[in-house]
């Protein structure tokens, strides 16, 4: 029996020990799949990490390193190369690594932490062949920073989120011609400030609704044929435009890693195909928790830790007396938010609930009900997609509640 | 010099091979890609038909049958999965229903067993998933399904563990007759065998023609299909077929022997050969009938979509011959892949009519490991196979579970995986969710050690089908 198993060793699951040992536990042990901690924050060699968590741009690699020193400081056991195969719904985990063969451990607390990865070209079924030269972004940021090979010459990359952002600027500064950025929807789903730092300060052209309709070649890509889309999203075919290149760079969102939290038989959000939790981020399984990009896909790593905290500490208090609730309140959006983390609060304590909008939205105000009466307001300028926002709720005004909603109304 | 050279190293000129293997002659398989099964064999719908389809004398039919008997057998030996899961053609309407009958009496004069015709009632028990419209369904419980890369790469592991030669890279460009046999040549070089077998598939008339043979014609014909996610695999049990029309079979539904589903194939007849290029259009034809066929579809779930090119004969029949120690197995489309094991045995009899002599190898060996054995394998059995070979206990692909050993051993067992699409169709590594975006660069690095390339000389298919462009700071 282990008091409490991270599984995951990047930010999210390093945040989680750190937290849970400040809070007592001692007999903790961290799984990582890759040979060292650290997460896909390795390979994230840009700067612009930690600058709400440390006050300070890092790099990705020295934020990891931050949190690395912490689990060492602690003595936190920690095995790398280390892929949990199953976690059963009684928190039996099964893993396997060349050193322990295939092994079981039983938990008496769990916090799921395996991060996200990106969608695939298939999911997209773009018409054409299939050459080598296709990639996800992340595939061409490990060959370029972690290998040191370049994928490409001459790119077009589909999808605006922010690492198909970076990966722009990367190869640029690698060398290679970036001729266009496209993105299917009217707006970008990567920050602002990487649309600035990435594509325009390198004159770099994001074409706004804009797909890729078809991929040339046989064995390698010589081109992509673009097309701008209408309304519906369909592209419009006397807007067709080849653009020759040797390299397709995919960036068209992240979907949570929720295999083993599936087969756990934990409920997902549709909507963040994350885990369904409550405010210290517990799944509907007592004692198992999510945070990070398995929870849902986060756009700073600085609230990958905040979150990761919470539930680590909660599992913290979980392992030493149990966790006590009092209430039992679901929260629900308008649609026009698409979604909030957590989904339902079991205690009445302080929380911050994060959440998304659909779409971007110019002076729009936001409205919290509880059971229907007027709870806050807030006045926001600008909400896109692809910044997460968040807005803290206090103990005082959650007591008592049965039902939170979230809506939002522009102005 | 080669007692017989097979040209193309898809399912059939694999089966020659395995079947020639059985004796003692010195066989030589030549493949002008980078590796075995990447034509006609690579991209199907990997379904063991039944036989009610081709028409009553035929070859397809007779091979057909044939071949759908041998292949569990031939699968066991191999140690490659198949699955006898049934195939249904459904109807929607009374004029399907005739259609079916036709089917049925042709299957029953085709000598295929077990067939007959389910109601309404009897279907929504057998297969609750199809759709509300369909009114009755041939059932064909002989149909199966099969993987037609791995059953392909496993015929040609176990050949060539017998002792036939793979030579890859190796196009086709002459033929030379010669005092003995045949020259074949491949630009400057060349292969002598006494015997050749043409199993070029697409491009068989391509080979016949260079020995004077001009009288058929192999064009290809387009098939696009779409792969949806592993966890919707067990939404069927059977092969979902269309009642054949006039405008051809249609659309099927299929789960495939990994678990995964499979809907295709379109069907466009085509000039050039090399274009595997999906279309719109197609997309939207498989979509719209299998949602006709299958109830809530689940395409939201797709991992991949390919295209495949279908080596149709110009006499609409297998076109099987001998003359002058040259066997010609040209155009053979559906059902190439259930025939295939029965055209081995046909080509191997057709070769001694030819003259050569047949003597039993002592030591051959029809069994060959499961590559799929680890995965399969109790944690009892695994921790035993992690204590020998660490390398078993380190997963590389984390969607599909492939370990690093399955990996290597891929890379190391006849015939040995050279590129990332060859480690994908022996070890299912990149097959997955994610579809190689995590472990390939890894599988870069193990294919780079293990054969001493440079990491950017490392391809996908082979040919310039390069991963890397070069160095960072170089390019």
């Amino acid at each position: 029996m282990t008091e409490l198993v991270i599984i995951g060793g990047g930010p999210a699951g390093m945040s989680a020990a750190v937290a849970a040992y400040d809070a007592g536990v001692r007999d903790i042990l961290i799984l990582e799949r890759d040979d060292s901690l650290g997460g896909i924050l390795q390979q994230c060699i840009h700067n612009g990490f930690g600058l709400h968590r440390f006050g300070e741009e890092l790099t990705g690699p020295e934020y990891a390193w931050r949190y690395e020193q912490q689990v060492h400081e602690r003595g936190i056991a920690y095995k790398t190369g280390t892929m949990v195969l199953e976690v059963s719904p009684d928190k039996v985990i099964t893993a396997t690594n060349p050193t322990d063969g295939i092994f079981q451990i039983q938990a008496k607390a769990i916090v799921l932490a395996m991060g996200c990865r990106e969608r695939a070209k298939g999911a997209l079924n773009i018409a054409g062949t299939r050459p080598a030269g296709i990639f996800s972004a992340g595939t061409a940021q490990k060959f370029v920073n972690m290998k040191g090979y370049m994928p490409g010459k001459n790119v077009v990359i589909l999808g605006s989120g922010d690492i198909g952002l970076i990966m722009a600027r990367r190869m640029t500064l690698e060398g290679a011609s970036v001729k266009a950025v496209c993105e299917l929807m009217p707006y970008s789903g990567g920050l602002a400030r990487n649309i600035e730092q990435c594509l325009n300060d390198f004159n770099i052209p994001l074409k706004l609704s804009h797909t890729v309709v078809e991929i040339h070649g046989k064995t390698r890509v010589t081109g992509v044929t673009i097309a701008k889309v209408d309304e519906n999203r369909k592209p419009i075919e006397s807007t067709k435009e080849y653009i020759e290149c040797d390299t397709l760079l995919l960036s068209v969102g992240l979907i949570p890693e929720n295999e083993l939290t599936e087969g756990a038989g934990i409920c997902l959000d549709r909507v963040t195909s994350g885990a369904l939790v409550d405010q210290d981020r517990q799944t509907q399984i007592d004692g198992v928790f999510a945070c990070g990009n398995v929870l849902h896909v986060h756009d700073l790593v600085d609230f990958v830790s905040e979150e990761a905290e919470i539930a680590g500490q909660a599992a913290a208090q979980y392992i030493a007396d149990g966790l006590d609730t009092d209430m039992d309140a679901v929260l629900h959006t308008d649609g026009k938010i698409r979604y909030t983390v957590p989904q339902r609060i079991t205690k009445a304590k302080d929380t911050n609930v994060y959440f998304r909008v659909a779409d971007v939205y110019k002076n729009a105000k936001i409205t919290v009900l509880k059971d229907g009466e007027v709870l806050l307001t807030k006045k926001k300028m600008r909400l896109a997609p692809g910044e997460m926002e968040s807005l803290k709720l206090t103990a005082a005004q959650l007591a008592g509640a049965k039902e939170i909603k979230f809506g939002l109304e522009v102005l | 010099m080669y007692d017989v050279a097979i040209i193309g190293a898809g399912v059939v000129g694999a089966m020659c091979a395995r079947t020639l293997a059985k004796y003692d002659v010195r066989v030589c398989l030549i493949e002008k890609e980078n590796d075995v099964a990447t034509g006609a064999t690579r991209a199907n719908s990997a379904i063991v038909h039944a036989g009610f389809d081709a028409k009553e004398g035929s070859l397809k039919a007779k091979f057909n049958v044939r071949g759908s008997e041998m292949m569990e057998q031939v699968c066991r030996e191999l140690g490659v999965k198949y699955k006898n899961n049934g195939s249904l053609v459904i109807g929607f309407n009374a004029e399907d229903r005739q259609t079916l009958e036709e089917l049925l009496a042709r299957g029953n004069a085709n000598g295929v067993k077990g067939l007959y015709i389910a109601e309404k009632e009897e279907l929504e028990k057998l297969e609750p998933n199809l759709s509300d419209t369909v009114e009755c369904a041939l059932v064909a419980p002989t149909g199966a399904i099969v993987c037609p890369y791995e059953l392909t790469i496993a015929a040609v592991g176990n050949a060539m563990d017998n002792g036939a030669d793979l030579e890859r890279n190796f196009e086709v460009s002459a033929i030379e007759k010669t005092e003995n046999g045949y020259r074949i040549f491949a630009g400057e070089k060349a292969i002598e065998a006494r015997f050749v077998i043409n199993a070029a598939g697409l491009y068989s008339d391509k080979i016949a023609k260079m020995i004077g043979d001009d009288s058929f014609d192999v064009h290809p014909r387009k098939g696009e299909y779409i792969l949806m996610d592993k966890a919707c695999g067990s939404m069927l049990k059977n092969t979902i077929f269309r009642t054949p029309s006039k405008m051809g079979k249609g659309i099927l539904v299929s789960p495939t022997v990994d678990g995964n589903l499979l809907a295709g194939p379109t069907s466009v007849d085509m000039e050039d050969k090399e274009n595997t290029a999906t279309s719109a259009e197609g997309f939207d034809k498989i979509i719209k009938e299998a949602c006709e066929n299958v109830k809530e579809m689940p395409f939201r779930r797709t991992i991949t979509s390919f295209c495949g090119l279908r080596a149709v004969g110009s006499t609409g029949d297998f076109i099987i011959k001998a003359e002058n120690g040259f066997v010609t197995l040209g155009g053979i489309e559906s059902p190439g892949l259930t025939s295939a094991p029965a055209i081995g045995v046909y080509a191997t009899e057709l070769l001694a009519e030819q003259g050569l002599e047949l003597k039993e190898k002592a030591d051959y060996n029809p069994i060959r490991e499961a590559m799929h054995h680890f995965r399969e394998a109790s944690m009892e059995e695994k921790n035993e196979i992690i204590k020998k070979d660490k390398s078993y206990g380190k997963i590389v692909c984390r969607c599909e579970g492939v370990t690093e050993g399955e990996i290597l051993a891929a890379i190391r067992q006849n015939p040995k995986a050279l590129d990332l699409d060859g480690v994908k169709r022996r070890t299912r590594a990149q097959m997955g969710r994610c579809q190689g975006g995590f472990c390939s660069p890894y599988i870069v690095e193990l294919l780079a050690r293990e054969h001493g390339m440079a990491y950017e000389q490392v391809t996908k298919s082979g040919r310039d089908s390069y991963i890397n462009v070069g160095k960072t700071k170089e390019v």
